[in-house]
């Protein structure tokens, strides 16, 4: 198990959603499953720290989710999938989300990505860069 | 008795969806996705298979963080679409086939697979968009369809092997279901995609022809593929592919390709569109 959880982490800009970030994270994933729900929505557009505290998150997790910091969110635990529920929250493409994450302008990342994608060479591996 | 005719594999994505129900199909950016599926689309209305297993994984809709089975089998009557975060897609509830499902889960769970019986859950946009570009915008979708959620989020997912295996389960299954129907096998997801992090964007076109010409010709080659080469060389969600070879194991071995379908880009994600047909 230990080599299986290992290999992923010579992958560059990669999280992997293990057990050890699902334990770190479930509270601030189930935080963002309760945005499913419109009434939940609301309540959490209306005072945001306030929903965030009825959720047994760490302060860190709160503060990431109120600076839509998504790269952040992942570090504490957060899965994409469940992330993408406040963007959606908030009116947001996908694409805004993934631009926030690489850093780069959305009509850049748009662009990058109309252009072919983010190509695998030089992408694969932490070890061998040229790969 | 019932027999798998064909297996469809296709990427789930869900701009695709909102696209389709804004009314955008027709916008330069959309359309040629939306071309690559007008020749399926007429395929599969001549074809007008009575039900279709799909094989795809939730996205932290029907199952959070609480529960999360590696294989779930819907055999429910009827399935409503999920509210993701913007209100559900405004497409037809999909209606089951409890019959067949039921059997099913019942001869693979024999078949020493665990699957677990879910009899209410809501179908996310994997679910829901193969069936918009399979079947356009209609008043009811024209086949019965039973979910097949796997799960690919919270690690580790089912392995390639086991996918496969699972598949040829489910053709024995349906083989020994004792009514005349046609039944198709959707695979579902990928192709290459990264969502997260400071890699997201990344496609690898390389990695998906590959794969696309090994479905037919080599599956055997390809079910060995470990988790993380999927990661590495098609994104940390292209390891949706291992779906695919549910559908590909639940084929004849000299299953033809019929049609194909590739386009960069939808969103952020690759789309990729295969139609196998058993002899």
């Amino acid at each position: 198990m230990r080599s299986y959880n290992e290999a992923f982490k010579d992958i560059p800009g990669t999280t992997v959603f293990d057990a050890t970030r699902s334990r770190q994270g479930y509270h601030l994933n189930m935080f963002c499953m309760s945005l499913m729900k419109a009434g939940n929505r609301e309540r959490f557009k209306a005072d945001e720290q306030a929903y965030l505290e009825t959720f047994p998150m760490t302060p860190e997790q709160r503060q990431a989710v109120r600076d839509r910091d998504y790269n952040r969110m992942i570090a504490l635990g957060g899965n994409i999938y469940f992330l993408a529920k406040i963007g959606a929250t908030d009116g947001f493409s996908f694409q805004n989300l993934a631009s926030k994450m690489t850093g780069v302008p959305e009509d850049d990342y748009k662009a990058m990505m109309v252009a072919g994608g983010r190509p695998a060479k030089g992408n694969r591996s932490i070890a061998d860069k040229g790969k | 008795m019932a027999r798998i005719t064909a297996g469809i594999a296709t990427s789930h994505i869900p701009a695709v969806g909102a696209a389709l129900d804004l009314g955008k199909t027709a916008e330069p950016y959309w359309q040629p996705v939306f071309k690559g599926y007008e020749f399926s689309q007429r395929w599969i209305a001549e074809k007008k298979p009575d039900v279709v297993v799909l094989v795809y994984n939730d996205h932290a809709s029907a199952f959070s963080l609480e529960i999360i089975p590696t294989f779930a089998i819907g055999c429910a009557e009827r399935f409503a679409p999920a509210d993701e975060g913007w209100g559900p897609r405004p497409v037809p509830d999909v209606e089951g086939h409890p019959e067949l499902a039921w059997h099913i889960a019942q001869s693979t769970i024999l078949d020493e697979f665990d699957m677990t019986i879910v009899n209410k859950m809501d179908v996310d946009h994997g679910l829901t968009v193969p069936l918009s570009l399979l079947f356009g915008q209609p008043q009811a979708w024209p086949v019965k369809v039973i979910p097949l959620a796997v799960n690919v989020v919270q690690y580790p997912p089912p392995t390639g092997n086991r996918c496969w295996n699972l598949g040829r389960a489910i053709r024995k299954a349906v083989e020994s279901f004792d009514e005349d129907l046609d039944v198709m096998i959707f695979g579902t997801g990928g192709m290459s995609h990264q969502l997260q992090g400071p890699r997201a964007g990344l496609i690898n076109r390389e990695f998906d022809t590959r794969f696309l010409d090994k479905l037919t010709a080599d599956p055997a080659g390809l079910v060995k593929l470990p988790h993380v080469d999927y990661v590495r060389e098609a994104g940390s969600e292209g390891i949706e592919l291992v779906m695919w070879l549910i559908m590909r194991g639940a084929l004849a071995a000299d299953t033809r390709e019929v049609y194909r379908f590739y386009h960069v880009p939808a969103s952020n994600t690759a789309v990729g569109h295969i139609i196998l047909e058993n002899p």
